[in-house]
């Protein structure tokens, strides 16, 4: 039973992991494509992680894969922030589409503060 | 002073609970056992004085929160992975994003962080930058709604405004 309930989540995980891959090469820009790989990969990536844990039990193959999804889960988001913020001060130029850019407008206001 | 020294015990002990367990399930061996204290000394002497900036009383209620809060997140997470998914496989692929600004009346460092955290991890919205003096943050949308701040700040933080605010404030 255990293992049906493991490659259920496993599959689900895949799924995502591949819809996240996806939206790397179907969103115009660096920020709309760090949405898509933060949410679905991590996701993903928590699913498949879960599934191992569903399969081992608390064993020693079991335990590790609960310890990656907390710091998964921890981390991305911080990775994203930090590269979506580097590519703004980079003057990387958002999609065509973009229709509002607050932090374009306060940049300046901004640098003054940290000098 | 000692909050410090508390910190770094907090650090020693999680970090040897990492390693504890990565290595240790299973089969039993002393010498990676010493290592391990080593190891999780060294990080509680470099990094430790990091993890707990401020002294405060513990409070039932914010166990009660953290569930919350958890629970709360998952769904979440469930529903912004389909909301991607869904813009994703559409043919026209229909976005409309933009970064736009919200306030937020958090103080600590750790409330703010758990916030920009909890907003990326949402459906359509990820954390650009924090303005910690102003109480500002910078968020990309990816399927813009308002432009507007106040409307904006109930629409992406007033999910997790006030749970969070419990837990950390």
């Amino acid at each position: 039973m255990s293992n049906i309930i493991g490659y259920i989540l496993i599959c689900i995980g895949l799924a995502f992991d591949f819809f996240g891959v996806l939206g790397l090469v179907r969103l115009p820009d660096v920020y709309n494509r760090l949405q898509a790989a933060t949410k679905c990969v991590t996701f993903g990536t928590a699913g498949i992680l879960a599934g191992v844990f569903v399969m081992e039990g608390y064993s020693v193959m079991g335990l590790k894969p609960i310890i990656c999804l907390i710091f998964i889960l921890l981390t991305a988001p911080v990775s994203a922030h930090v590269i979506s913020r580097a590519a703004h001060r980079a003057k990387i130029k958002l999609a065509d589409e973009t229709i509002v850019d607050k932090y374009e407008e306060d940049k300046e206001l901004l640098d003054k503060e940290d000098n | 002073m000692r909050i410090k020294v508390k910190s770094r015990i907090t650090v020693f002990i999680l970090s040897f609970i990492t390693y504890f367990i990565i290595t240790q399930i299973g089969k039993f061996d002393w010498q990676e056992l010493v290592v391990g204290i080593v190891i999780s000394f060294i990080t509680a002497i470099v990094a430790g004085d990091i993890l707990i900036m401020e002294k405060r009383k513990f409070k039932f209620s914010r166990i009660f929160y953290t569930i919350c809060y958890i629970v709360r997140l998952l769904w979440e997470i469930i529903k912004a992975n389909f909301h991607v998914a869904y813009l994703v496989i559409h043919p026209n692929l229909p976005i409309k994003p933009g970064i736009v600004k919200i306030k937020t009346n958090l103080k600590t460092d750790a409330g703010l962080t758990m916030l920009a955290n909890s907003i990326t991890l949402t459906p359509g919205t990820m954390t650009v930058d924090i303005n910690k003096e102003k109480g500002e943050m910078y968020i990309h949308w990816i399927d813009v709604k308002t432009t507007d701040v106040d409307e904006a700040t109930e629409a992406i933080g007033g999910r997790f405004e006030k749970i969070i605010k419990e837990i950390f404030e």
